[in-house]
């Protein structure tokens, strides 16, 4: 069985029906990207599956729970993280309260501190500036601060929107090595992203969305050489 | 001397200014809403005190207590019945909701208590203070409210930074999506931060009848437009700001009286804030930050 199955999805914003009826599965140790272009539905999709947008139709399923009616702050603790696009980070508080709320669900200390002792190896930059605003980051510093905080609550799923938007070509390249390390570590990953190259280039598995459908879909190597992707997203 | 009265006098009233103003500034940093009836919570909490102690005849700390816990429950009950369907409302629609709630309370002590000044007896059993061969009194309620103020504000402080719950808090004030994924109960936690803001008006309405010892259901009022004041003076959503705004105001108001016209100390409390917006649109100690991208 899949790790996450998403059944028939329909998301509506009000009167306009944004997802028309998407199905997708993640497996376990997966690493599954949905590509598509700008307003395709990717972010709605995200927010669908983490809780933060209800659902008109269509079903959620999480390691074998139903969460398709869960509200997002109790998913967490299921154990799916999710990144959001833009970072979403604190601004006013420090890097280090950030990264301790994204351990708000849990209670163990010791593990907690483990936890956080990782994520520091990880990104080095977040233990130097672990007492910093948030707010005063860097855009790239404030992606790892993002993925950080998610890992926190130690996710055996975690989604990532846009982790790579607006950021330096450096900074790109080190945040997909970063997602390659956190994939090898254990977690799924589930990976949305306008830079179809790099997120086909990580992925197992990829999903192609087209203004609220999926299109296409299979390895990602093979929608890689897949002549009508290389023409709309590759820009070959 | 009486300079000193007066000071001391502005202090206390504006004391209580300050603990009105934290749960104003509070509500407003994490539901970013202002609760126009945030004032009239201080009323019902002396209409329950001066129902306990004159009708049950149980000790002032007592019917204090049960005051807070009232308003407590008001205040959630409040934000529930009349806040939340409206979280995803216009802010002028939440904003007629909060003076309509403010209505619906005065009117319902109306009904039950009438119109007519009811006296209060102070719930502060003190010795006042003597200074300077009996020139300068500090009453029992000055010293209470001074002291509560300065408790309220450190321990307020305290929990923001060091407990969970108050980081929750400031998460949620930040960005309500961002935290709810942290596995944060959004809905809790505005809740959590009506109940303290109502808790905390209880006990402003128990300091502020003390003082002056007339309750009518429009005792609330003033003081809660004079609180939204301080908090905006301050700069609204900062905690220290309402600190510090209330003292300010209830200082200028106390000195506004003595020295200038009583008629025109509240004129004078207005100007000042509107001077203060002028030159510092934010207030005192709100700050602007800028987020980079």
């Amino acid at each position: 069985m899949a790790m996450l199955e998403v059944k028939d999805l329909e998301v509506h914003y009000g009167v306009i029906k944004a997802i028309k009826g998407v199905s997708f599965e993640v497996n376990e140790g997966e690493v599954v990207s949905l590509i598509g272009a700008n307003g395709a539905g990717k972010t709605t999709i995200l927010h669908a599956v983490s809780g933060l947008l209800p659902k008109s139709k269509g079903s959620i399923t999480f390691e074998g729970t139903d969460i398709t009616k869960v509200p997002a702050h109790k998913i967490v603790s299921l154990g799916m993280a999710h990144v959001p696009e833009g970072r979403r980070v604190f601004a006013q508080l420090s890097v280090l309260e950030n990264l301790k709320l994204g351990a708000y669900t849990r209670n163990d200390k010791k593990e907690m501190e483990s936890t956080l002792k990782m994520i520091y190896e990880s990104f080095p930059r977040l233990e130097e500036r672990k007492n910093q605003t948030a707010g005063t980051l860097s855009g790239g510093e404030q992606q790892m601060l993002a993925m950080g905080r998610a890992l926190m609550s130690h996710p055996k799923l975690i989604l990532m929107d846009e982790p790579s938007m607006g950021l330096s070509p450096i900074f790109v390249e080190e945040i997909f090595n970063i997602i390659k390390k956190i994939s090898s570590q254990g977690t799924t990953v589930l990976l949305v992203e306008q830079n179809a190259k790099k997120a086909l280039s990580i992925a197992d598995r990829a999903y192609v969305l087209e203004t609220g459908n999926i299109t296409l879909s299979g390895d990602a190597n093979v929608l890689m050489n897949d002549e009508s992707v290389k023409k709309a997203y590759l820009g070959e | 001397m009486s300079f000193w009265n007066y000071l001391i006098n502005g202090l206390s009233l504006g004391s209580v200014y300050a603990i009105i103003a934290l749960g104003y500034t509070m509500v407003y940093g994490i539901a970013k809403m202002l609760n126009f009836a945030h004032g009239d919570v201080i009323m019902v909490g002396g209409f329950v005190i001066y129902t306990i102690m004159n009708g049950a005849g149980l000790n002032p700390l007592l019917a204090v207590l049960i005051s807070i816990v009232a308003c407590t429950v008001l205040g959630v009950v409040i934000e529930k019945v009349a806040y939340k369907p409206l979280r995803k409302a216009t802010p002028l629609a939440v904003l007629i909701t909060a003076i309509g709630v403010s209505y619906l309370l005065q009117n319902v002590a109306l009904l039950i208590f009438g119109s007519d000044a009811k006296l209060f007896t102070s719930v502060v059993n003190m010795t006042p203070i003597s200074l300077a061969d009996g020139q300068i009194v500090i009453t029992g309620e000055t010293q209470i409210t001074i002291i509560a103020c300065i408790i309220i504000m450190i321990a307020l402080s305290l929990f923001i930074k060091k407990t969970k719950a108050g980081q929750a808090m400031l998460a949620v004030s930040e960005d309500k999506d961002a935290a709810e994924l942290m596995g944060i109960n959004v809905n809790g936690t505005i809740s959590l931060t009506f109940a303290i803001g109502s808790g905390l008006a209880a006990v402003a309405g128990a300091l502020l009848c003390s003082a002056y010892p007339t309750l009518t259901p429009y005792t609330g009022s003033m003081p809660g437009i004079k609180a939204f004041v301080a908090a905006v003076f301050g700069g609204i959503g900062s905690i220290p700001g309402a600190f510090i705004g209330g003292i300010l105001l209830g200082i200028i108001e106390n000195l506004s009286k003595a020295y200038i016209s009583s008629q025109m100390a509240d004129a004078i409390v207005f100007s000042v804030l509107i001077i203060v917006l002028l030159v510092k649109p934010t207030g005192l100690l709100g700050k602007k930050y800028s987020e980079k991208v």
